[in-house]
């Protein structure tokens, strides 16, 4: 599964040399290998092989330990989402999922706060005043959006009745996705999408990594293997935001299912990944679409325009499920 | 595989002991804070000991109410460090010994 | 089984909370409380309270001490000095405590015929959890929504900067020229 994970955050940097290049009217990476499919492992290579500088005056431990904390709690949020339905391969039947706990949900969120600390102790530790202000707005900016997160999640909750990831996929049963649920499901959705890319620090939120504005950012001394960790950690937040995006609003791996029981216990596969790459699409096109917002009003947005609609959203998802309770549920 | 409910109050003790401590030693306003939240946890962890002792659940729901006690008491104590950090240029309690500056 | 992860995650506490008191900079002690705290919500696990483990990693470990992280980054809080009154502290604070705990504990194991808790004993899944909450304690529920709200007041005013006199700011020299620009335009 971690294997499976590191190829997808492999290539989602492949595709998003490929998409960004084709946004902007060239052709992005083409020589190494058929439109360039084996860049990623050459710039594994490149990564393993580059000088590994580590400055005199930072703090060794916490500088070391910032990116492993990053990549640790990056990777390990994979663990309870669900590919598809159990397979049955003869005797064996084996869910699509590592463990399915009935706190799933908040597995995940816990994870991904955790993940505050692998940014926040990058910027300190390196000891340098962008790296530090880098590393100050970065975690700001990732706690101010977590409340909007957990909030516009809740109605999702309440349309489910449960923590599971796997129960939630299953109430969206016959195409009642969350999303449809017009007009509570789609705020939530949009919510959701809007307060993850500001969690995994993308465009249009990423002044923390800001190129033209802050060097760096909080990842501006590392160098070779730590960074290509951090950039590793944030292409996985990148891959676990998609598949809870298609989990929790569009039905994971529900689709039609036909033919063969061997082609119909690996279709709801396909279909959980076809979802995940328009997500992981709509990231990338995000990204080279919109321009960065600046700080104060990325604050601002978050806790001025967020937050009341998530609010809103789930005052009025409690009392439309509390007044029908059945409206859309699937027993 | 049981094991008996003071392995857990002695733990959850133990922290507190700890928490106590560091209130007492450190000079450092920050870390004094930080002793108070450890206290805090080790009786967290008491309440649901008791709590999955008597199967009473009460223990779990007074858990969340410490805990949001314990955030909001956070919030404001931070904020009045770092008015009293504007004021007086220093972090060390010992210093801070005047009413008016 | 039960006693080998209870004593590994206790472990890790303690550690963590010895390290706390034992490190000199404060954001040293601010990572061991945040290792004492996963650790807490593996013990959490152990006693089957799921939901409150969840919640501990959630609020505690994810938001407060990440508050707490960010406040000393802030304020560029540096390593401890020993003054005199820490060191009276530590010849008289660590013995009275210690003794204080050794007392504690032999009181607990004196009456060591206390039931035996298993493992996973309580049914800490959200919905019955939400019932309670819910029904039984809405009013400590609403209470401290209320208390939150005074909390995050409280904050901002507190920690917001103190009106500063009142300087010029640097853009009014820019627009004072801009203005005699665009007039002299006119004039011609």
């Amino acid at each position: 599964m971690i294997f499976v994970l590191l190829t997808a955050v492999a290539y989602s940097v492949w595709l998003e040399r490929k998409v960004s290049a084709h946004i902007q009217n060239r052709w992005g990476p083409t020589r190494v290998g058929p439109f360039g499919l084996l860049q990623p492992l050459a710039d594994g290579i490149k990564f393993i092989f580059k000088e590994d500088l580590t400055q005199p005056y930072v703090y060794k431990t916490l500088y070391i330990a910032s990116p492993i904390i990053a990549v640790v709690f990056a990777i390990t949020a994979i663990s309870v989402i669900p590919f598809g339905n159990s397979i049955t391969i003869g005797p064996i039947t084996t869910p699509l999922q590592i463990t399915d706990l009935n706190i799933g949900l908040l597995v995940v969120l816990g994870i991904t706060s955790m993940g505050v600390y692998g940014v926040a102790l990058a910027g300190w530790s390196s000891n340098s005043k962008y790296s530090l202000l880098g590393g100050l707005r970065a975690s700001a900016q990732m706690i101010s959006y977590e409340v909007s997160l957990g909030l516009s999640l809740i109605p999702v909750l309440m349309l489910a009745g449960s923590f599971s990831l796997r129960e939630i996929v299953n109430k969206q049963q016959h195409l009642h996705w969350n999303f449809f649920y017009f007009p509570l499901g789609t705020l939530a959705f949009f919510v959701y999408l809007i307060s993850a890319y500001a969690e995994t620090n993308r465009t249009p939120f990423d002044l923390p990594e800001a190129e033209s504005e802050l060097v760096a950012g909080y990842h501006t001394e590392y160098s070779a293997m730590k960074f290509a960790m951090f950039f590793m950690a944030e292409y996985a937040n990148m891959v676990t935001v998609a598949c809870l995006s298609t989990l929790l609003f569009f039905g994971g791996w529900l689709g039609p299912v036909f033919g063969p029981p061997i082609v119909q216990s690996l279709l709801p596969v396909l279909w959980f990944c076809l979802k995940v790459f328009f997500f992981m699409f709509l990231y990338v096109w995000v990204r080279w679409t919109l321009p960065r917002f600046r700080y104060d009003q990325l604050m601002a947005f978050g806790w001025k325009v967020l937050l009341p609609t998530a609010v809103a959203n789930l005052v009025v998802t409690g009392l439309v499920v509390a007044w029908k309770p059945d409206i859309w549920l699937v027993k | 595989m049981t094991i008996p409910l003071s392995c857990y109050l002695i733990l959850s003790g133990i922290l507190f002991m700890c928490g106590v401590l560091g209130f007492l030693i450190k000079r450092n306003i920050i870390t004094i804070f930080m002793s108070i939240e450890l206290m805090l946890n080790g009786v967290n962890l008491s309440f649901v000991a008791f709590a999955a002792q008597w199967h009473a659940l009460s223990g779990q729901i007074f858990v969340f109410f410490v805990m949001v006690v314990a955030a909001a008491e956070a919030a404001v104590g931070l904020a009045i460090i770092i008015a009293v950090y504007r004021t007086r240029e220093t972090l060390n309690v010992d210093q801070v010994n005047l009413l008016k500056l | 089984m039960h006693l080998i992860l209870f004593l590994f995650f206790g472990g890790i506490c303690v550690a963590g909370a010895v390290n706390l008191l034992v490190q000199r900079h404060p954001i040293n002690s601010a990572l061991s409380l945040v290792v004492v705290m996963a650790s807490l919500a593996g013990e959490y696990l152990l006693l089957g309270a799921e939901f409150v483990a969840a919640i501990q990693v959630i609020v505690y470990a994810g938001a407060i001490m990440v508050l707490f992280i960010f406040t000393i980054m802030l304020l560029n809080a540096g390593e401890e000095e020993r003054s005199k009154g820490s060191r009276i502290a530590i010849l008289l604070g660590v013995p009275s405590v210690a003794i204080g705990g050794v007392l504690v504990a032999w009181t607990l194991l004196r009456h060591s015929n206390t039931p035996s808790v298993p493992m996973f004993a309580l049914p800490g899944d959200p919905r019955v959890i939400a019932r309670f909450l819910f029904r039984d304690f809405l009013l400590p529920f609403e209470v401290t929504s209320v208390l939150i709200l005074i909390a995050i007041m409280g904050a901002v005013v507190l920690a917001s900067k103190p009106e500063s006199v009142a300087r010029p700011s640097a853009a009014e020299p820019a627009q004072r020229e801009a203005r005699e620009l665009v007039a002299s335009g006119r004039e011609r």
